[in-house]
Parts: structure tokens; sequence; C-alpha cells
């Protein structure tokens, strides 16, 4: 197998195209690969090898910081097969999850205590990680990126609303 | 801890192809130099024994200079020309600096890095430091009485990209090839020889003179990972004796009126400080206008005074851990580093917060130099079994500022370097052909409370109407942790043409003009240097280009072979005949690019190999 800068982040990686990946192996070949590619392994060897390493090195570290991260890992499987995020320009998401969107919205604006936030802030692992299974079963077992694009979005609202309820906890506490 | 590396017969390289590599840890109180001799690292001593360079520099009247304990005697009698800490100045403003009125120096505010006002004229901080490494290069020369190849500097992990760049300019300055920055935690973290079989995650708690680091590392095989830094920039030793010198004072009852006053009262604080670490309690004596002062300090009275210093520390430590995701149960061992760790209150809050005794069994004062040499000894490329790898983080963020005075971040904190990111920027006007970008570092919402590091004007955009044109700008950090930035318009595939201004810092022309005015060139023929370091340049280039034909020789087709071939022979005759610097620079530079392509071949090579065979199939 021939890997260049323009390899996909798996063949880089060396790892099956697909969103279930365990995260020990990813690390171990990241630092197998940084090994190989470092600048500093050039450090005595000239500017032009300095130079190369560096593209080479930065390249490693985008592709670990994609694949180690379920949500970067699924949006990018979903671009790789054709169906891009785009964030800013399709909002398109999951019906049943727009429900969902309203409901937490007013359970955060109505939460008063702690206990309050804590029951949404579990709600919202849940719901992560359901959404994490679906996407999974898309792109693996389905293979539907474009189902799985909806359900990335959905996952990407989820961590935007999270932030939102640890700065409201984050405000409770002071 | 450090146990003693012995090569093996025949494994260790012939001595006169070992290069001398050193390692400098660039204090703000102190600053050493250290190398690998025998396979072991120690710090290399001065002519009278001491291994210890008072980071102070002294303008002397005829044109002199006075550099480390000399200067450092001087502190009380010629304040004004004497700067002494001078790290905490580098690549900063005026209003960066805390307490500055207490400082006995003439300050001059400038956009982007303050200057120092002395009896020799103005003096950037990139300047003064120079000086301090320029003469720790010269005393690693003398002492293995060869030009030393290059070296590894060390920084705080909390430096940002400002101060950096100073760092590096200062090196160029005094003629030192920088192989890396490397963070002080890390250094030291190498020298307890955490890399053998110290698998885990190890907090290094670096409280200097003038800056304190927290550094949280994971080892595993060797690999140094900094997954998180912390920490405050504007917090020491110094601090501390500032500290307890008001105290004494307030309780002398008596007034620093003179700048020697201050400076006075500052050194016997600090003696102070230093004899408490042993004793309970001990008399300050001083000197105040023309009385004589004497104070009775506790260990207590000191500790009370400082508690707010040392509970500083301990907040940035809980930050640490948090930006780490980590409990404090999970730190398998605490490295304490910097001289300010010997203070028992300093070393009994560690050892309270984490519920484990701190390791001290090195010298807080060496360790760094020592971690730095080591590193140093490896990418010179003397310690063919070596392998450490460090990947370091930004440890501020990067961003660029936005409508409104808002900072969008383009590179969060703590991301592995190097790393480059790609953003597009569109035009606002019809036919606009150019674009300001404003680059700054800091975690705040608003551009103002975040660090300036450039400005970027784009200019040769095509004019288009406007929102037509595409122009990715792409931020680059290499693995010093060092900005650049390149552009082009995506449609017409023209580069846009990027004039820096640094907020901070140096231009090149600034540097070579300081170069020019600097004492390397005041005692030496500017000529003769120019030809020395191209001929150096020409060495090194000529021999990394052969290591590697001997190493990946085979992937050359004959043709390019023959071709690197007559580059290489060009470039040894050019070297051997001529005197011009000019022309062998032109000749190593013609062989610096006539092996791109064969080093970009051998990246590539390397890479698949490291692949091969090591599919990960099941999971």
């Amino acid at each position: 197998m021939s890997i260049n800068l323009q390899s996909s982040d798996f063949d880089l990686f060396g790892l099956p195209e697909r969103f279930a990946q365990d995260r020990a192996a990813i690390d171990a070949r990241w630092k197998e690969l940084q090994r190989e590619a470092h600048p500093d392994k050039f450090a005595a060897q000239g500017n032009a090898a300095q130079r190369v390493a560096m593209q080479w090195s930065v390249r490693i570290n985008e592709a670990y910081r994609r694949l180690k991260d379920p949500q970067k890992r699924a949006a990018y499987l979903c671009e790789l097969r054709g169906f891009p995020i785009d964030a800013e320009s399709n909002t398109a998401m999951p019906a049943d999850f727009l429900v969902e969107q309203m409901e937490w919205r007013e359970s955060l604006d109505e939460a008063r205590s702690q206990a309050d936030l804590d029951a949404l802030e579990s709600e919202l692992n849940r719901s992560r990680n359901e959404t994490l299974r679906r996407i999974a079963q898309l792109l693996d077992d389905q293979g539907d990126a474009g189902a799985a694009a909806e359900q990335v979005r959905a996952l990407m609202f989820i961590e935007r609303f999270g932030h939102d309820v640890e700065a409201r906890i984050d405000q409770l506490g002071q | 801890m450090a146990l003693l590396q012995i090569s093996e017969p025949g494994q260790s390289p012939d001595p006169h192809q070992r290069r001398i590599a050193v390692g400098i840890d660039l204090g703000t109180t102190h600053s050493l130099v250290a190398a690998v001799r025998n396979g072991v690292a120690e710090c290399l001593p001065d002519g009278q024994g001491g291994v210890i360079l008072p980071s102070v520099v002294r303008y002397l009247e005829n044109g002199g200079r006075q550099i480390g304990h000399e200067a450092h005697a001087a502190q009380a009698d010629d304040p004004e020309n004497t700067i002494a800490s001078v790290k905490r100045f580098m690549g900063r403003g005026l209003a960066d600096i805390a307490g500055r009125e207490k400082i006995p120096y003439r300050f001059i505010d400038k956009p982007g890095m303050l200057a120092l006002q002395t009896r020799a004229g103005e003096k950037s901080p990139v300047e003064i430091s120079a000086e301090i490494l320029a003469t720790l290069r010269y005393r690693a020369e003398d002492t293995f009485n060869d030009d030393l190849y290059g070296a590894v500097i060390t920084v705080p992990a909390y430096f940002d990209e400002a101060q950096r760049q100073a760092t590096k300019d200062a090196a160029k300055l005094a003629g030192i090839n920088v192989l890396r920055l490397i963070n002080e935690p890390t250094a030291a973290a190498i020298a307890y020889g955490l890399d053998n079989a110290s698998e885990g995650i190890y907090a290094v708690f670096d409280l200097g003179g003038g800056t304190f680091d927290i550094s949280i590392l994971r080892l595993t095989q060797g690999v140094f990972e900094v997954v998180a830094t912390g920490g405050d920039s504007a917090l020491g030793g110094d601090d501390y004796d500032r500290a307890l010198a008001d105290w004494i004072l307030n309780k002398a009852g008596a007034q620093a009126a003179s700048a020697g006053d201050k400076a006075a009262i500052k050194m016997a604080a600090r003696a102070v400080k230093e004899k408490l670490s042993d004793a309970q309690s001990v008399s300050a004596q001083f000197r105040a206008g023309d009385a004589t002062c004497e104070v009775a300090v506790s260990r207590s009275d000191f500790e009370s005074v400082t508690a707010d210093l040392t509970a500083r520390t301990m907040t940035a430590v809980r930050k640490a851990l948090r930006d780490a995701r980590l409990s404090k149960d999970e730190i398998k061992g605490v490295v304490m580093v910097g001289g300010s760790t010997r203070m028992p209150q300093v070393r009994r809050a560690v050892a309270e917060f984490f519920g484990r005794e701190p390791l001290i069994n090195l010298n807080p004062d060496e360790v760094v130099a020592l971690g730095a040499a080591i590193q140093a000894n490896q990418l010179a490329g003397n310690n063919a079994t070596g392998d450490l790898l460090l990947l370091d983080v930004i440890p501020l963020s990067l961003g660029i500022e936005t409508m409104g005075g808002l900072v969008e971040r383009i590179v969060p904190r703590n991301e592995t370097i190097p790393t480059a990111k790609a953003q597009d920027f569109t035009t606002y006007k019809d036919g606009q052909t150019a674009l300001a970008l404003h680059v700054v570092q800091g975690e705040r919402d608003l551009v103002q409370d975040c660090r300036s590091l450039a400005r970027f004007e784009l200019r040769g955009i095509p004019p288009m109407v406007a929102g037509a044109a595409r122009i990715r700008v792409t931020f680059t950090v290499d693995a010093d942790g060092l900005l650049s930035v390149d552009a082009k318009e995506q449609a017409s595939g023209v580069e846009a043409r990027i004039d820096v201004k640094p907020s901070y810092g140096l231009t090149d022309d600034q540097i070579a003009k300081m170069l020019q005015e600097s004492f390397t060139t005041a005692e030496q023929d500017m000529k003769a240097r120019a030809l020395a370091e191209a001929q150096v340049d020409a060495q090194r280039m000529l021999l990394a280009t052969q290591t590697a034909l001997d190493v990946d020789g085979a992937l050359l087709p004959a043709h390019e072979r023959a071709h690197i071939d007559a580059l290489m022979e060009q470039l040894r005759n050019v070297a051997a005949a001529s005197h011009d610097a000019g022309a062998i620079e032109a000749a190593t530079q013609a062989l610096a690019k006539g092996t791109e392509a064969f080093a970009a071949e051998r990246m590539n090579h390397s890479i698949q190999q490291a692949l091969a065979g090591k599919n990960v199939e099941a999971i």
C-alpha cells in the first residue's frame, strides 16, 4: 500500500475505514507514525528534510485528531462517502431530534437547581450515547451515510448544548 | 534515580564525527549550559569551576559589558545599567510587567516589546538575553575547543508565541543554531530518566526565579506527551523576595528611596529566604538611605507573607489537572524543578495536595539544563540508539480578529504541534485587492484581552466582485510553537503576498542590524565571521546529505544521484577554494534545493516502512 500526504486518515493509520475503532490502537499508531516523521528526527539533516518532516507530522496530527474523536470521525466518514456535514449551510437533522431539542431548551430555561441541571446533563449523555450507537449502525452496518450525516448534526448540537448546560452549572456554583 | 548511561564498545560515534550539542537553561535568575560527555549529561563549569551563570548583564562606561557574577554583584551600585531577570521582559510590552514601579530600570515603552535605556543606549530584552547566551556558547566552545553545532534551549511551557520567538531571536543574535526549543518541565522529566520504564502520568512543578510552570506529562514507551500545561509567567522566587522585602521594610519602618536601596533590600530579602530553608529564624541586615537596619525574620513570618503566592501555584496546579481531565490520584509522581522549590512551604504544599512526597533528589537548579543536553545530544545525531520523542502541545490558543473585535479561534490550546489550520476569507468590497489579518494568542473572547502576535496584510488579490475571492490562509505552528502564515487565492491560484508586522519582537532587518552592532562584531572581523559561518553551514549540509545518501541512496534513480553528487562536488570545491561567503551560501542553497525531492522520497519511504505489515484488522 502506498501512502502519501493525500491518503485518507484511515489509510495513513492503517485502520479499516469504519466508524467502530479501538482508541488504544489509534493512540499507538499515532506515536508509531510520529516516531518516523517528527521533525526532531531530522534535526541534523538539513532544511529540506525538516520541511518535509513537518508536513508529514502536521498531517499525522490532523488525522489523529479526527480519528480519535467519535464526532469528527463520523463527520469525516460521511464526507468520504459523499455526504459532507456542512454544518453552516445544512441543518437537516432527524425529525424526532428536533422535538427533543426544544424540550431540552425548555428544561434549561426552567432549571432552578443543581439537581435539575444534573438531570438534564444525564439526559444529554444518554442521548449522546444513543446517537453514537445509531451512527455506528448507519455507517458500519447499513451503509447509509446520508442518514448518518443527519445524526452527526444532531451530535454536534448535543455537544454545543452541553456547553450551555455546563456554563449554567458554573453560574450556579458561584 | 538518573542512571549512568554507558555505550557499548564501538557504539559511540567517532569523536571526530561527534557534533558539539548543548542544552541551555536560559533562566530568569540564572542560566546554565550542559552537555553529554562520555554518555553522561553534566553542567559545564566556568573558569572558576561554578556552573551557574547569574542572568545579569551590566553595561559599563567604556562600552564593555559584565555578564554573570560580576554584574550580579554590581546590582546595588549600578542598578540602572545592570539588568537582571530580563527573561520576564521577553516578548512583553511595558503594560504587561506587574510591579514595574518597583523595578529600578529605565523602561522604554515600545509597541509589542519594551526596551531598556542603559548607558550603552537602548537595549531590547532580546539583545540582553543574547549576551547571556553568547557567554554560555563561548563557555561550551572553550570546554570542547570546537565550534558549537547547535543547542536545545528551554522555555517555560507557558511561554506564548511572542516569548518563544524572542528567545529564538536571542539565540540567533548570539550565533547559536537552535536545534529545538523545549519546555523546561519536559527537560526536567528527561533528566530524571522518566523515559526509562516510567509509564504513567507525571506532574512537573517548576517554580523558578520569575516563572511558575505546572505541566502534566504522559509517558509511554519513550514518548513524552504534554497533556496539559499551565502556570503563571509572572510568578517566581523574585515575587517571594519582593513580598519579603516589603514586609522587612515595613517592619523596620524604613523607606527605599533610591534605586540602589531597592536593589540592596531585595538582595537582603533573597539571602534571608535562602537561609530560612534550613534555619527557623534569621536576621536581615540592609541599608536604607544612611541608616543600617536590622530585622528578625522567622520562617513562619516568611511563610505567612508569601502564603498567597504559594496558594497561586496550587490554583494553577488544579487548573492544569482540570484541563487534562485528571484527578490528583492519577499522578504517579511530582518532579520538583527550580531553586524556589527548596522553600519548605512549597514542598509541603505540593506534598499535601498530591498526598505524596515530590521527587527532589536531583539539583533543582541543574535539572532542566541536564535534560536539554540529553535531548540536544540526540537531535545532533550523536545518540543513534536514542528514541525519545517529545510531542508538545500549544500552550495558548491562536486566533484571528473578526468583526467587532472578537476572536475566532484557529488553533485551540493544548492541541498537539506541529499543526496547520486553513481558514478561508473573502473580500468585502468590489475590486478589493488587499486584506488585513490580525493574529492573537490567548483564551479570551475579546481581542483586547488577548496578546497581539502579528498583523498580516495580504496583497495582490485579483480584483473580483465582493465575496467572490476565496483566500485560503494557512496558519502553521511548528514543533517549537512558532507561527508562520501563508495565503493563496483559491480560484486564480495567486499567492497573496504577506507583509508581517510582528506586534512584538523583531523583523529580520532589525536582527541583521543588531548583529552588526553587537558584541560579535565589535571584536571580530565581520567578514571573517560570515565566511566561517558559511563554511560551517556548508559542512553541515554536506554531512547531512552524505548521511542521507549512505542510508537511502538506493531510492535514487541514477541520474538524480549523479545530479546530487555533482552539487555536492561543487559545494566542496567552492567551500575549499572560495573566500566569498555569498558564493558558499549559494552553493549550499543549490544543494539544499537539489535534495528536496530526495528528502521527500526518503520520508515517504520511512513512513511506508512504519506502516508495513502493521494494519489493525481485528477490533
